[in-house]
């Protein structure tokens, strides 16, 4: 239920165009003063669900508040939420000044006091000298940031940032990536960052909901969904995984003892709703394995190096066990002194902690 | 490319969704009162009886379309015999709206192309170039296109003075003049068609073709006119639909022997000599045709579209 | 590019036929340019270069006459394309900033209805019309049916331009505390003009220079220049009416060139 100490709170929302469902049912809360980052493949309904906090969606069910008020009926320019656009949406026939300063006249400043405002805000964005230009004159990066200090300039309760870096080239993006942390930090106002950058979302956000087909798989900080993934879903999406079928035979104190095809038997986390007997995958990140001649105390799959792939930071090992699927195992190249790098045909144990096998719901 | 699906399900904006009844009543009403309307009233017009004076006598007739089609005799009181005399008229217009389209054909589509294929830069000067003469007077052209070919006008004299010929050749008041007239009006609705048509199509497709052995001009046949084919054929419709209707260049370039639908209409309304309801007719007839042209030709674009979608 | 052997895009007699097209287009145009500023008063021989039948426009025998027709084609043309600019612009806005709605293929039939009947039946069906509701034909019968057939005319170039603009400027407008109808005067008209400035001269250009339906609609003795051009050239082509044409012409030339470059320049960019 709504709290006057949330951001947002988003209660039952639901979206439907026609037939089609672009949302069922959800429920989140965002803190004040967090960096929250929807992350998704497109089409998942994480733009639909910033939309529909920013008002340029209707809510067809549901509710959502702001600190406490209800705002879904609300029109956008009536919501004390900015957007940062995917394409910015910078007016073009306006100059940087102006654009900035847009918002503050809406809202009923004086011209020079939102002409002062907005120099402020330029200030902050390190953009003052552009101050005269039009947006077309700006570089792709510039006009990020002069959409960012638009945004920023009325002192909304909630930003939100609609793919903001997607148009960005790496370099660029990278380094946004920290300005807007920076900001976010410096200003406290609480940002919805939309994303389907993995990458992007696991560094910048203190926590992450995780979206697929309309729904939410998966909320929590950085590191629980990247190590703890509740299903398939949020496991194959973020970073890379080695997905086995498995069939779970035994539980004992929260361990699962599991076999998987040509008869290799290995140990899991036990994940609730998983019962003996049920066929489900199990995830295991490949930094999470090493090879070796012999078999060792953690879990050791015996099997055969079909080829080594050089990635840079990495040496991607592939393996086909005995019988069995085929992992991968990332070995990085600062550890290649202590690891041993197995050639093409060569026998080989994949071993792992067996806390980095989880199992998952699919 | 991630908003595209989640951001609203289509590019149809709505904004102003709920003003747009106001938004587009003026233009309603204005189109409504003053275009549609009165092709309705002509259509009342045309089973009306002629005043002799011009001007309609409100009583229902057939004699309109009775008199374009039938033939009852110098006393009009035999029976319906085919009447030929407008029917040729219509003939004549659709052969010369036909003519003038194949020359705007054979002279427009290689300049299309030729523009088309020109650096990205300099084609909106070439486009500017072909449209600015459409956007003088047509009246002007016409007289001026007059001026032009008369016996004793610049070409018959250039033609002279270059020993090509003695005598000046006549081509006022020919059929060649009106197709000429026709052409000049409307050549610039041959080329932006096929123009937009040839400058979307993807030559990557004629180097594969090019690769596979076929020649220059197989490969402009065989991959690239199936390609921009809707654009010829818009091309085609443009000029076509205009210069059927079209009343100057027949009149100012075909005299009286060249008569058109356009001269034939204008005729029923001139002074006290005119007949309404049979100009009504014939623009009804002219209209009904024009609009199943428009019908076929929607339906192959849909058609079309579907097909490349 | 050019110094390559074998180019798939070019064929031989493309060029020629292009240069053919263009004298065919320009060439009348130039001599009417040229014989205009015949110093003789038979239009077929050249006696030098004058100015005198540009003078006799204004002051000679017919002056009169063109002076009043003058005066009806520019005022009508200017109130025409205001009104039907005016309104192509509203309802573009329906269109294009309405979402789906029932009407929508049958306003756009109505829209586009001026262009697909061919001008002599628009042209008839208006005499006819106001012939039966008994409306005086005279200079508001020429005005109203001018806004009419202009409104396509005017609508083209504006909701090209409109679907050019993408509605994230008026949603970003509405982010930032404006009005709908703030973000309409602020950010989507601004946007609009050089569209609204196309379809305005565009809207002129149709009115000045249509002949056919006003000939129908104008009722007796009320004149535009070329019902009055037309008249004139009856009695055969006078070195006059070249006059009148070549400033007609150059009138059309440098509207639709400011056209050319209104529409070129563009502010979203």
């Amino acid at each position: 239920m709504p709290e006057k100490s949330n951001a947002i709170d988003v209660v039952d929302a639901v979206k439907r165009y026609g037939d089609f469902t672009a949302l069922q049912q959800i429920s989140l809360s965002i803190f004040d003063n967090e960096f929250f980052t929807l992350l998704g493949p497109s089409g998942c309904g994480k733009t639909t669900l910033l939309r529909m906090i920013a008002g340029f969606e209707d809510v067809t069910e549901g509710a959502i508040f702001l600190f406490g008020e209800e705002i879904e009926n609300l029109p956008p320019n009536k919501r004390p939420v900015n957007t940062v656009f995917q394409n910015y949406a910078l007016f073009p026939h306006m100059t940087i000044t102006e654009n900035v300063a847009f918002g503050l006249e809406m809202r009923g400043k004086s011209k020079s006091e939102a002409r002062t405002r907005a120099g402020e805000m330029l200030e902050l964005v390190q953009l003052s000298q552009f101050a005269a230009r039009k947006p077309s004159q700006l570089s792709g990066g510039q006009q990020q940031r002069v959409a960012l200090a638009r945004a920023l300039a009325p002192q909304p309760k909630v930003l939100l940032l609609d793919e903001p870096l997607s148009a960005l080239d790496l370099k660029l993006r990278q380094a946004m990536r920290f300005e807007l942390k920076e900001l976010q930090r410096e200003t406290g106002i609480t940002f919805i960052f939309v994303t389907h950058d993995q990458e992007e979302a696991l560094t910048m956000s203190d926590r992450i909901a995780v979206m697929s087909a309309g729904e939410m798989q998966q909320l929590g900080e950085a590191k629980e969904i990247y190590e703890r993934p509740h299903n398939m879903f949020v496991a194959d999406f973020i970073g890379e995984t080695n997905l086995l079928e498995v069939s779970v035979d035994q539980i004992t104190n929260g361990r699962a003892v599991c076999h998987l095809g040509g008869g290799h038997e290995l140990t899991c986390n036990e994940v609730q709703g998983v019962g003996v007997g049920s066929k489900v995958h199990m995830s295991v990140r490949p930094e999470r394995l090493f090879l070796s001649d012999e078999p060792t105390e953690t879990e050791s799959l015996k099997g055969t190096v079909r080829d080594n792939i050089f990635v840079g930071t990495d040496i991607q090992t592939i393996v086909d066990l005995s019988d069995g699927p085929q992992m991968i195992v990332r070995t990085s190249n600062s550890d290649r002194g202590n690891k041993r790098i197995f050639d093409p045909g060569a026998q080989a144990y994949v071993n792992m902690e067996s806390e980095a096998a989880r199992l998952l719901v699919d | 490319m991630a908003a595209g699906a989640a951001s609203g399900g289509s590019a149809q904006s709505d904004t102003y969704a709920e003003a747009r009844t106001w938004l587009l009543l003026p233009a309603w009403a204005v189109l409504g009162i003053f275009i549609l309307a009165p092709v309705l009233m002509m259509l009342v017009y045309s089973f009306l009886t002629k005043e002799f004076r011009g001007g309609v006598i409100w009583e229902f007739s057939f004699a309109a379309y009775d008199q374009f089609f039938c033939n009852r005799g110098l006393f009009g009181d035999e029976p319906c015999a085919i009447e030929w005399t407008f029917i040729n008229i219509f003939w004549r217009s659709i052969w010369q709206a036909g003519a003038a389209t194949l020359l705007s054909l054979v002279i427009g589509f290689p300049t299309a192309y030729f523009i088309a294929t020109r650096p990205e830069k300099v084609r909106p000067i070439w486009v500017f170039l072909i449209t600015i003469p459409y956007w003088v007077n047509l009246l002007i052209r016409t007289v001026s296109m007059k001026f032009m070919l008369r016996d004793q006008g610049p070409l018959n004299d250039f033609l002279i003075s270059t020993g090509l010929i003695d005598s000046p050749i006549h081509i006022v008041n020919t059929n060649f003049a009106v197709q000429l007239g026709l052409f000049y009006s409307y050549l610039p609705f041959m080329v932006l068609p096929i123009y937009a048509s040839v400058e979307r199509y993807n030559f990557s497709l004629s180097e594969a073709a090019a690769d596979l052995y076929a020649s220059k001009w197989v490969t402009l046949r065989r991959v690239l006119l199936p390609a921009v084919k809707p654009g010829v054929i818009a091309g085609c419709i443009l000029v076509f639909v205009p210069s059927l209707g079209s009343f100057l260049a027949p009149d100012l370039l075909g005299g009286a022997k060249n008569f058109m639908i356009g001269s034939l209409i204008e005729e029923q309304f001139k002074g006290n000599a005119g007949n309404w309801p049979f100009g009504a007719a014939a623009s009804m007839i002219l209209l009904t045709m024009v609009l199943i042209i428009l019908l076929i030709f929607a339906r192959q674009q849909a058609k079309a579209e579907k097909g490349a979608g | 590019m050019a110094s390559r052997k074998y180019d798939i895009k070019s064929f031989p007699g493309f060029l020629p036929i292009t240069a053919l097209c263009l004298v065919i287009l320009y060439a009348p145009l130039l001599v009417v340019t040229v014989y205009s500023l015949n110093d003789s008063n038979s239009i077929t021989n050249w006696e030098g270069v004058s100015f005198r039948w540009y003078v006799d426009v204004f002051t000679g025998p017919e002056s009169d006459k063109f002076k009043i027709a003058a005066w009806n084609s520019f005022t009508i043309a200017i109130v025409a394309a205001t009104v039907s600019t005016t309104i192509a612009t509203l309802a573009a806005t329906a269109m294009i900033r309405g979402g789906r709605f029932r009407l929508r293929t049958v306003s756009f039939g109505l829209i586009s209805l001026p262009l697909m009947v061919p001008e002599i039946v628009t042209a008839v069906a208006t005499l006819i019309f106001f012939n039966s509701i008994g409306f005086t034909r005279g200079y508001l019968t020429i005005l109203v049916a001018h806004i009419a057939f202009c409104i396509p005319f005017a609508y083209m170039p504006i909701s090209a331009r409109m679907q050019g603009i993408e509605d994230s400027y008026e949603q970003a407008a509405m982010d930032l505390y404006a009005s709908k109808r703030q973000a309409f005067t602020k950010i989507l008209l601004p946007l609009m003009l050089p569209g609204i400035i196309s379809g305005f001269i565009l809207a002129f250009i149709i009115s000045l220079d249509d002949f056919i339906i006003t000939n129908f609609v104008k009722g007796a003795g009320v004149e535009t220049l070329p019902t009055a051009i037309f008249g004139s050239v009856k009695q055969g082509i006078k070195p006059n009416i070249m006059a009148i044409s070549t400033m007609l012409l150059a009138v059309s030339i440098v509207m639709v060139t400011i056209s050319y470059f209104v529409s070129k320049s563009d502010n979203t960019k």
